[in-house]
């Protein structure tokens, strides 16, 4: 093993920890150095962390408690027809590990995150709760101006929470600059994976992406930068696999053990919508020099992913998918859903007509953040897998 | 989103139960089927019956057809520009009640349209694909223009995201902030109306080729404030003991006028006229609302409802409270389409964008789930309840998630406990009556052990 190999899996396994640490040291060790400073929780899929770490806080994006974490009181709140992530949330909530966080953001995802904003605060009545609209009218001079207006009173009271400072036109600038930076980072990484995939596997990616949740943005930035070169100096040889796009993960996550069994049933998976929120808005090389709130609230009208979540007629999200697949080369796409997840799955008869159309197959299964059992899963994509290949010899 | 029955038309299923009946206090449960009609009643049936009969002549008659949802509907501005609404959430509804929603949601379902996702929306995929007939047997017309005015559920958005490619017709969004804190805020509502001014009413007006007269749209929205006056009237009877009306079961159908097509036209103005006139015979001589089987001879529980009701089943389930003498005497789901019991009406501000701004905004379903808390202890203690039940509707996030939070915060800030019930509104796969029965039963007896005890 070099030592290469060895930086790169030393990464990872910082990473993986960070991921097991459902109790937030790395917040806690955080605020030990920056006291006084007010954590703030973010809810999925996107909110701009930008303005959260403007404002002197640290943003920490909250996932759900995955498969790690035993469901008591959460599911008293939630009927069985609700997806999980919520539950999950409210576990951690109501378990106490959530304590590092001094406010928390509910961004308008769907129905479910929005209600949860609710629950929040009749649950947690003395934390700070704030629900972020995002604009599904994306004309600048209406929902830019009012989704200007909404993060600018936000700023104001994010600036208000003990320790926190009103983001100004300087630290707000720099917030921007810095994130701008990550997201480059990370579309380095996700390009890499594209070329790549048997030297940046799924998990570690993921893992590595994912420790952007809750870490300082200057460190996680350094923290991929690092991981990728580390693994690009891997000396791996690609194995005879299809290689595939994950579809609908955007928000509840899957278990690591269902990622580690679609790449370990002959699968290279070379792009994913997991923790969407990290890349939500496109990295640009454009440098902005005006009003940074300005600048943030047109990154979200004209930057922004495609995404399920956010309105968008005209069929276009079945061409996005068809772009990917035919950019990254793959073979064929992978919809993973969380069962119940409306956003997800409303959207799926259109994408998959649109796969059809474009003679591009795909595979469909539902999962929970605490799915324990891959054998069908595994048996499935090892399928998808040698027909693929079957197929594209034929 | 849920909706008001606007049944009642020819080829309908028999309606669940008349409005009002004159009849006295004594009633046999299983009463003639040849049940006596008000005169209200008849007449949101000739209301619905001439519409249908007008959207069905659309084409024809070079009117122009709006596909839009009841909450936040803009009916008075589709009138204003000279088209037609339809519901889609109500032509889903009636399609249950008529026992023929389980087919087309099978049908969305085996053109892959999945199991956990809402029903309403497979339920009209479902009858897109087999042939789009409407509640009267005749084909509704495709849409010129889909006006995704999206209040209090994002389903909505995907909704008509899928319409719009099965149609590609043009589409109008109107995104409505919600009240995530229990206010309006300026920003808010001018958000609302600047859309208004500059996405939908230039829509509205190139796909009719008319434009929208701001004048003639202000006095449509008086006019369904009048209306709304008269609602709200009918609504508060319930207060009285016992309450001449069941306000959710039958409340479904008071508010069907005004949830839909028919606000701000006279027909609705007077159809409210003539229901507040019915109720308050009923109210002076003491009487009970009419209930499937005739009206209730005893009122021996009051009850608050949250959510929808099931509409496959919908006499079924009414039944169930009705054997028991439950009445309900107020209920959340008669305010999807807005909550005038809490002040607002149509018109009040001047400005008709900002009016219907304010209405958009104040729909049930964008409250804050505190907000609703409030709403329903409200009712519990206004409407003198002895309990509140939930029907929780797997189809729907916007209204579900939080419900059993919410069970709890109502009964700490009412002392009233709480039952709760799961059900679906248009997929009769998730309606069990063996179920529901027990449960409401069981419910209402711990409730009248609670009161014996009292
Ligand atoms: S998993 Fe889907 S339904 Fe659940 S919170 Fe996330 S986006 Fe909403
Ligand atoms: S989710 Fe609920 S509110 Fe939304 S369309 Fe379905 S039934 Fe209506």
């Amino acid at each position: 093993m070099s030592s290469n190999v060895t930086e790169a899996d030393e990464i990872v396994r910082r990473c993986e920890a960070l991921y097991a640490d459902l109790s937030l040291s790395a917040v806690k060790s955080w605020q030990a150095s920056h006291p006084g400073r007010p954590a703030i929780g973010l809810l999925p899929i996107y909110v701009p962390r930008e303005l959260v770490h403007a404002s002197g806080a640290l943003p920490v994006s909250i996932l759900g408690g995955g498969d790690q974490i035993d469901i008591v009181k959460g599911d008293a709140c939630f009927q069985s027809y609700i997806c999980h992530l919520p539950r999950s949330t409210v576990e951690l909530g109501l378990q106490g590990r959530l304590e590092a966080l001094d406010g928390f953001v509910f961004p308008s995802t769907c129905d479910v995150i929005r209600n949860l904003s609710g629950i929040w605060q009749l649950l947690f009545p003395g934390k700070y709760v704030r629900y972020l609209d995002l604009p599904q009218a994306m004309d600048p001079s209406t929902g830019g101006e009012f989704y200007r207006r909404d993060l600018e009173a936000l700023g104001a009271e994010l600036g208000r929470l003990p320790g926190g400072n009103a983001p100004t036109t300087e630290s707000l600038a720099t917030s921007v600059r810095l994130y701008e930076e990550n997201r480059r980072a990370l579309a380095t990484l996700r390009q890499l994976r594209a070329e790549a995939p048997w030297l940046v596997p799924l998990d570690e990616s993921y893992l590595v992406v994912r420790a952007g949740a809750v870490l300082d943005v200057e460190e996680h930035t350094e923290l991929v930068r690092a991981y990728a070169a580390a693994a690009t100096r891997r000396r791996r040889k690609a194995e005879d696999r299809i290689r595939v796009v994950i579809a609908g993960a955007f928000c509840e996550q899957p278990p690591l053990g269902l990622l580690r069994t679609i790449e370990r049933s002959g699968c290279y998976v070379v792009d994913d919508d997991l923790f969407l929120g990290a890349r939500w808005i496109q990295p640009t090389e454009a440098e902005d020099r005006g009003d940074p709130l300005t600048s943030l609230a047109l990154a979200y009208l004209n930057r922004s992913v495609v995404a399920s979540t956010r309105y968008q007629p005209d069929g276009l999200r079945g061409e996005d998918l068809v772009r990917q697949v035919r950019e990254k080369r793959a073979d064929g796409v992978i919809f993973a859903a969380p069962s119940f997840c409306d956003p997800a799955l409303l959207d799926q008869p259109p994408l998959q007509k649109a796969l059809g159309e474009a003679s591009i197959p795909f595979i469909t299964f539902k999962y929970a953040e605490n799915t324990g059992q891959f054998q069908a899963i595994r048996e499935q994509a090892g399928t998808f897998s040698d027909s693929i290949k079957l197929w594209g010899e034929g | 989103m849920k909706l008001p029955i606007t049944e009642a038309t020819a080829n309908a299923a028999p309606p669940p139960a008349p409005l009002a009946r004159a009849a006295s206090q004594v009633v046999q449960r299983d009463a003639s089927p040849t049940v006596q009609k008000d005169a209200s009643m008849d007449r949101q049936k000739a209301m619905l019956a001439g519409y249908f009969s007008e959207l069905a002549h659309a084409r024809e008659t070079g009117r122009k057809v709006v596909y839009t949802f009841v909450p936040g509907n803009l009916t008075e501005l589709i009138r204003a520009a000279g088209a037609l609404g339809v519901y889609p959430e109500v032509n889903a509804l009636q399609s249950a009640m008529r026992q023929r929603s389980d087919g087309f949601v099978r049908e969305a379902e085996r053109l892959g349209h999945n199991e956990d996702v809402c029903s309403y929306v497979k339920c009209d995929v479902g009858m897109l694909a087999s042939g789009n007939i409407g509640p009267t047997g005749e084909k509704l017309p495709p849409p010129d223009l889909l006006l995704l005015s999206y209040t209090g559920c994002f389903t909505f958005l995907k909704w008509f995201e899928l319409l719009q490619k099965e149609y590609g017709c043009e589409i109008a969004m109107l995104h409505v902030p919600y009240q995530a804190d229990g206010t309006v805020t300026e920003d808010m509502r001018r958000y609302v109306a600047k859309q208004l001014a500059t996405e939908v009413i230039p829509k509205l007006e190139k796909v009719t080729g008319r434009k929208v007269d701001l004048d003639e749209l202000a006095e449509l929205l008086r006019r369904s404030g009048r209306a709304e006056d008269d609602l709200v009237w009918v609504l508060d009877s319930a207060k009285s003991r016992p309450s001449p009306i069941d306000a959710y079961f039958g409340g479904v159908y008071y508010v069907g006028p005004i949830f839909t097509a028919f606000r701000g036209t006279e027909d609705c103005e007077g159809y409210y006229h003539d229901l507040r006139g019915e109720v308050a015979a009923r109210l002076a001589r003491r009487e009970g609302p009419v209930m499937p089987n005739g009206v209730l001879a005893e009122e021996r529980f009051r009850i608050v409802v949250e959510g929808p009701p099931n509409w496959t089943h919908f006499r079924d389930f009414w039944r169930i409270f009705y054997d028991e003498g439950a009445v309900v005497v107020a209920s959340s789901y008669t305010k999807v389409g807005g909550l005038y019991d809490q002040g607002f009406r149509h018109g009040q501000d001047r400005d008709p964008l900002l009016s219907l701004a304010d209405y958009c905004l104040g729909c049930y379903t964008n409250h804050s789930l505190t907000a609703r808390v409030e709403l329903l202890s409200s009712y519990v203690r206004d409407f003198g309840a002895d309990g509140f039940v939930i029907n929780s509707l797997k189809s729907c996030n916007s209204f579900s998630v939080g419900q059993l939070v919410m069970m709890r915060e109502v009964e700490k800030r009412t002392g009233v406990p709480g039952g709760f019930i799961e059900t679906d509104l248009v997929d009769p796969r998730y309606y069990s009556q063996a179920n529901i029965k027990n449960r409401i039963e069981s419910y209402l007896q711990m409730i009248a052990q609670r009161k014996a005890s009292a």
